[in-house]
């Protein structure tokens, strides 16, 4: 009997201690009320209807194929300019930004990396679609579609003009950017694209106060720069930038022959414009392919000293997912270097899984972490190499020409070229005599 | 001149080769994900068992007004005289009294049903998502109130600024017609009102 009484006291005891781990238990019983009272039932106001995004892939579909014709077809920069505007106020201010194509990248990369997310329809169609646009057409998207080109492009007021080498330079940012963004994504640490987005707060005239204050720079800085975050940051413009050059159609300065007066070139604001080339002395050709050589050699090099430099930043990079950031901040507590503790750590020891679970987890990252940043390190040091090499070899062209993969359609060109008022002019001549005649 | 022409030609066929092998490529990549690609949206919610009330949902939405925001599950709710989620740690007196108050905002309002019980309802136009009030509740109380994100505030960041500040990992992606991650006596309640 007294042994009844001590399990029973123990048992409630332990049960006691349970239900006071346990947040939230029911302490005090919900009342039956005798006055009648009626308990009000809260609303749930259900998040906008998938409808909208389909609307929204619709909008885009049409906006690439009118930005496609104006652009290579009707050959207006008032035309481009104007549907410029309906994107920003469209897919900027009123859509508020989100999903973008700029950030569908990091969707489709941890939907391929991680079996537990799948892409919504609407985010996979925001991320293709210009892909294939940017195939036939050239970066159509860039042009007139992208809220971010958009905004761009409208403060633009004083272009100057960026040295090709300094272009070439800044450009490797991007390459790094798109980098380390698929790495983020493909670990699900973060959509750091998303996290920097400098101009999404100015769509929702609300947002993070630094990332407003970068946002502002962007555009205090795009008055006198053409679009600096799409030629320098943007990581889906390196991707259309290399597609752009397969396009079947793309953009020519001139309806028939370049007359070389370097009027378009000194017209964009992008530098995306190359003057013809003039044949290398033998002494240039030699020199050239001797240098070529040697960037050959180098080519591995480079790319092994860039993966060795970037993989030296595995515990920074690492950092960035919320795992191992815990589990040092755990470390950090338990070996008592730092004294008290934080949220996170709080909720963990909340959970009651084991610390060793953690470290586990948290070197496990680490590990695709040294992987992603010899990955990482080797895809930017074969850009920059690529890049040398490119600058190596000898090109062929006739006259001003739109660089295929830096162009990005904004037709400014179209009305600066002599040829084309001339054959304007004819056309109009011919219209108005047609016109005299029927009268 | 002739070859001249021929470099041209070389070089337009291996584009449009290339050119075909990308458009291939970008095929495949659809085709990668036909099998998980999902009909509906996701957004984003708060699972109520594992937030901790930390306060970072009030200031961390890119959002000036936070779009996440207490919810009270009546049904769960003990209707007591002295509510911590109402109450300060150590209220003045035990009346309405703004000094006694726990909200920072005021949101919560407090009517007397039947001795000894009283009614909390909380004004969401007020309510800022701290989630002070369900640290109480969790504490000692019973759980009734916790934090909802509410859609028709929500606007769906790609990646939520708040699930990225978030240190208990509460916030995931949900599907778009389950929205809500509730706390069972409210889903069955929601049940009710969703087909009234």
């Amino acid at each position: 009997m007294i042994r009844f009484f001590k399990t029973a006291i123990i048992g409630l005891a332990s049960l006691l201690v349970l239900s006071s781990i346990v947040s939230g238990v029911e302490r005090f019983p919900p009342p039956e009320f005798e006055s009648g009272y009626e308990q009000p039932s809260p609303t749930f106001p259900p998040p906008s209807a998938d409808i909208y995004e389909y609307i929204d892939a619709l909008v885009l579909l049409v906006a690439l194929g009118v930005s496609s014709y104006l652009v290579l077809k009707k050959r207006s920069r008032r035309a481009i300019f104007g549907l410029m505007v309906f994107s920003l106020i469209y897919f900027g201010f009123w859509r508020k930004g989100c999903v973008c194509s700029i950030g569908a990248i990091q969707n489709i990369v941890l939907s391929i990396f991680d079996r537990g997310y799948a892409v919504p329809v609407t985010v996979a169609i925001f991320f293709l679609l210009p892909l294939i646009f940017t195939l036939f057409f050239g970066r159509v998207f860039c042009a007139a579609v992208c809220p971010l080109g958009a905004i761009q492009d409208l403060v633009l007021l004083h272009p100057l003009s960026v040295p090709r080498w300094l272009e070439g330079t800044l450009r490797l940012f991007a390459y790094a950017y798109l980098g380390a963004s698929v790495l983020f994504a493909a670990t699900g640490s973060a959509f750091i694209i998303c996290r920097y987005d400098p101009f999404v707060s100015f769509f929702r005239l609300s947002g993070n106060f630094n990332i407003l204050i970068m946002g502002a720079c962007f555009l205090v800085v795009g008055l006198f720069i053409g679009r600096p975050y799409c030629r320098f940051v943007c990581p889906y413009g390196v991707i259309l930038r290399q597609l752009s050059r397969l396009s079947r159609w793309r953009v020519t300065i001139t309806p028939d022959e370049c007359v070389r007066c370097k009027l378009c070139q000194d017209a964009c604001p992008f530098g995306a414009i190359t003057e013809p080339t003039v044949k290398w002395s033998a002494q240039d050709y030699s020199k050239g392919k001797k240098r070529l050589a040697l960037l050959i050699i180098l080519l591995p090099v480079l790319v092994f000293s860039f993966g060795w430099l970037t993989v030296g930043l595995k515990d920074g990079l690492s950092r960035m997912h919320a795992t191992v950031r815990l589990a040092e901040s755990i470390h950090l507590e338990q070996s008592g270097q730092v004294e008290g503790t934080t949220d996170p750590s709080t909720a963990f020891r909340a959970t009651g899984k084991s610390t060793e679970e953690l470290y586990d987890e948290a070197s496990q990252i680490r590990e695709k972490f040294k992987l992603g940043g010899w990955l990482l390190g080797g895809f930017v040091g074969l850009v920059a190499s690529l890049k040398l090499l490119g600058v190596s070899v000898q090109r062929h062209r006739d006259g001003y020409e739109a660089d295929r993969a830096s162009c990005l359609a904004c037709g400014r060109c179209y009305q600066y070229c002599p040829r084309g008022h001339f054959r304007q002019k004819q056309k109009n001549q011919m219209f108005s005599e047609r016109n005299g005649s029927a009268l | 001149m002739s070859e001249n022409n021929n470099n041209i030609t070389r070089r337009r066929f291996l584009r449009e080769s290339f050119g075909g092998a990308s458009l291939a490529g970008i095929g495949a990549i659809a085709g990668l994900l036909t099998g998980r690609f999902k009909k509906t949206k996701t957004v984003w919610q708060i699972d109520p068992y594992k937030c901790i009330a930390c306060g970072n949902c009030a200031t961390y939405c890119v959002l000036e007004e936070s779009a996440v925001k207490c919810v009270h599950a009546y049904a769960m709710c003990g209707y007591c005289r002295i509510c911590f989620g109402f109450f300060g740690p150590e209220p003045v007196s035990i009346n309405e009294g703004a000094e006694n108050q726990l909200c920072p905002t005021g949101a919560i309002k407090r009517t007397f049903v039947e001795d000894p019980y009283f009614e909390y309802t909380i004004d969401e136009s007020l309510c800022n998502g701290c989630g002070k009030c369900v640290k109480g509740c969790n504490t000692f109380g019973n759980g009734a109130l916790f934090l909802q994100v509410r859609h028709n505030r929500c606007v769906n960041c790609n990646e939520c600024a708040i699930a990225a500040a978030c240190p208990s990992e509460a916030f995931k992606r949900v599907p778009a017609d389950k929205p809500y991650l509730l706390k069972p006596a409210l889903s069955e309640a929601e049940g009710r009102t969703d087909h009234a």
